[in-house]
């Protein structure tokens, strides 16, 4: 397990298969990303589908994303359409061929999702589905039931038909919603999740309840019971240098700024972020290039990682490497960066950019020491944080 | 005095048997921790040397309170076992129970903490994914180090580890009554505002200094409460101004959604509770003195 990873949110068609792997009713469909394979896809559906975008945006179906398809042959061509479409900065690589629905007659909404202010767990549900619930919630409250669920006592069917009376679902669909809401809860309790969402659950014409579109985001840090959901993450979609810091472990978000931040926890990191921020505010408005946590360890391998990512950066002018020693000590930090800047040399990959360093707490002095008797040419030390945040940003205004 | 933990504090420390475990119980006893024992129930009865201390291994969590009094445990045990070694301090109703494993699933988390309301909050649960707790010169139990500061009047309560080192250090000529790291996970035990309660209670601390980070609405929740029952100054911090949107930020709980979570949101609803909030940990250093010394 890798630190930071936290959320992982999937597409629908993956929401869809662990919707069906827990009983939760769906209709019939498949993952294609060339178009031909809409045509086998569709006739396996008997002759005509939907073609709908595989995109983690809302609003697709208005943006021309969700298309009917009659014949395989126009499943193709909508497929064509589609692929490689761009929504809302969000380019399509990879369409699902769905079943088409029967004639909806109504449409709902429910959900299971973490509730941080209250520490529990959050069922919501509403007769009003369809449309956007942030705008139901805040437009026609009463509209949405909102019923916390005790991580231990769970949904039962009991509890499920409180939920669903609460909503107020007309009572021809009642006990189909409840046995649903059990469904979703198993769902949401066996893949670690952290929301599951169906919009719209829909009743069609013969009186079926359905989950026509869904949301599903999962816990990072349940991966270690869950050892299929790393496939499900969409590594083609991550920053490059993002992939990259992954691979090794590292803690790394891409920005959109000039000046590369290495520092240890994510607390002082995000501070980091901030005061450079500030300090750009003085020097042409550069900012922060990323987030990196190197963690407690600071070891001079993992030091010179991440050194070697921010310094892939094209964007990256100057680094400002920010180290409070706590646990780790300084001295320790210092040698770690003299020895990245070595292992970096020796990979034939010299360091062009200048690195304020920053160093306080446990054996500063030492590490401090360590550094001016190396010499490097490119390293400067400032004692403060806000002092190297102002050198870091001046260095890269340059 | 000090809040939640001091010299009187009986340590237990699940876990104590592994490599961050004795790391840490080593550190903690040369800091003064009384670490009464720990618990293994596959190396119950024998003892662990820590530079000639030895230490009592047990079973159980409620076999080492029958013996030793324990009224405080520290749990280091893996991520896959956390739940349930929370669950045994719970149920075995230990006062208190820091969790400084990292990386704990959410759905374990709910579970442990729905546990503890339920069996009427006997457990005060720290973390998970914090450093833990210091009331310098008297007792640390955690992963904080010891030597940053000394015993003073300024409370301090933090979402981040080295945050808290940071602001520790700042102001390590004045001191702190207690140092507590509540961890930045979706859901965690104590909260900021039940640490500037017991604070606010506390006769030993005259400056509350609260830090926070971005998403949730833990810090909003406490602007309230000061405004309603906190009579001592506080001083606050948070950190993410310029977090985008969507983008988790190292902790799991560090992600700001749509319109809630900001910075400025958190830091505008302390500022109209009365609390001065720095916009770095230096400013916020600089408000804390200037407040402790007026």
């Amino acid at each position: 397990m890798e630190k930071g990873r936290t959320r992982v949110d999937l597409f629908e068609y993956q929401a869809r298969d662990l919707f069906a792997k827990h009983g939760v009713p769906v209709l019939a469909g498949e993952v294609i990303d060339t178009p031909d394979a809409a045509r086998a896809a569709t006739e396996r559906l008997g002759g005509k589908s939907v073609v709908k975008a595989q995109v983690k945006v809302g609003g697709r179906g208005k943006a021309g994303g969700v298309k009917l398809a009659a014949t395989p042959d126009e499943a193709v061509a909508r497929a064509t359409d589609i692929l490689g479409m761009d929504i809302k900065g969000h380019t399509v690589h990879k369409v699902m061929i769905a079943e088409t629905a029967p004639e909806i007659a109504e449409e709902y909404y429910v959900s299971y999702l973490l509730d941080r202010t209250n520490r529990t767990f959050l069922a919501m549900a509403s007769v009003a589905g369809g449309m956007d619930i942030e705008q139901v919630a805040a437009e026609t409250p009463e509209k949405l039931a909102k019923v916390p669920v005790d991580a231990n006592e769970g949904v039962t069917i009991e509890k499920a038909r409180e939920i669903v009376a609460q909503a107020k679902f007309p009572a021809e669909v009642a006990e189909q919603v409840a046995e649903v809401m059990v469904t979703l809860w198993k769902t949401f309790v066996a893949e670690d999740a952290l929301l599951v969402e169906v919009n719209p659950l829909a009743k069609v014409a013969d009186g079926r309840v359905i989950a026509l579109d869904g949301k599903v985001s999962l816990d990072a840090n349940a991966e270690f019971r869950q050892p299929e959901h790393e496939a499900l993450e969409d590594k083609a979609a991550a920053n490059p240098l993002e992939a990259a810091a992954k691979a090794k472990g590292l803690n790394y978000v891409k920005l959109d700024g000039q000046v590369g931040i290495i520092g240890n926890g994510a607390g002082l990191v995000m501070s980091t972020l901030d005061v450079v921020a500030y300090a750009g505010e003085n020097h042409g408005g550069v900012k922060p290039a990323n987030f990196l946590d190197i963690g407690g360890g600071a070891s001079a391998e993992v030091m010179a990682n991440g050194l070697e990512i921010i310094l892939g950066d094209p964007d990256v002018k100057s680094v400002f490497v920010n180290v409070f020693g706590g646990i780790t000590a300084c001295d320790a930090v210092a040698n770690g960066i003299v020895q990245a800047l070595e292992l970096l040399k020796s990979k034939g990959e010299e360091v062009t950019k200048p690195l304020v360093v920053r160093l306080d707490g446990n054996n500063a002095e030492l590490g401090r020491k360590i550094l001016n008797d190396a010499d490097h040419p490119l390293v400067q030390q400032v004692d403060t944080m806000d002092g190297a945040a102002e050198r870091a940003a001046e260095l890269a205004a340059k | 005095m000090a809040i939640f933990l001091t010299k009187d504090s009986k340590v237990i420390v699940q876990g104590m048997t592994g490599s961050e475990g004795q790391k840490h119980t080593r550190r903690m006893l040369a800091s003064g921790t009384n670490i009464v024992g720990g618990v293994n129930p596959r190396k119950a009865g024998t003892t662990v040397d820590f530079d000639g201390t030895e230490v009592p291994v047990f079973g159980s969590v409620k076999d080492a309170m029958e013996k030793t009094g324990a009224d405080v445990t520290v749990i280091f045990v893996p991520e896959k076992f956390t739940k349930d070694a929370v669950v045994e301090a719970i149920e075995a109703e230990i006062e208190l129970a820091v969790v400084i494993t990292e990386g704990v699933a959410v759905h374990d988390t709910a579970q442990f903490w729905a546990l503890a309301q339920a069996k009427g909050n006997k457990t005060r649960i720290i973390g998970p994914n914090c450093p833990g707790l210091i009331s310098p010169g008297q007792s640390n139990a955690g992963i904080i180090p010891a030597d940053i500061t000394k015993s003073g009047r300024i409370g301090l309560v933090s979402k981040s580890g080295t945050l808290t080192y940071q602001m520790m250090y700042e102001l390590r000529d004045l001191g702190f009554s207690s140092c507590v790291g509540i961890g930045g996970d979706p859901i965690i035990g104590t909260t900021h505002i039940d640490a500037l309660k017991a604070f606010e209670a506390d006769p030993d601390t005259d400056l509350i200094v609260m830090i926070g980070e971005i998403g949730g609405d833990a810090e909003e929740k406490a602007a309230e409460f000061i405004a309603k029952h906190v009579t001592k100054p506080v001083v606050g911090y948070v950190a993410g101004f310029t977090a985008p949107e969507g983008k988790t930020m190292g902790h799991a709980g560090a992600i700001v959604s749509g319109s809630s979570g900001t910075a400025q949101a958190k830091k505008e609803a302390l500022e109209a509770a009365g609390v001065k909030v720095g916009k770095t940990p230096s400013e916020t250093a600089r408000l804390a003195r200037a407040a402790l010394t007026a």
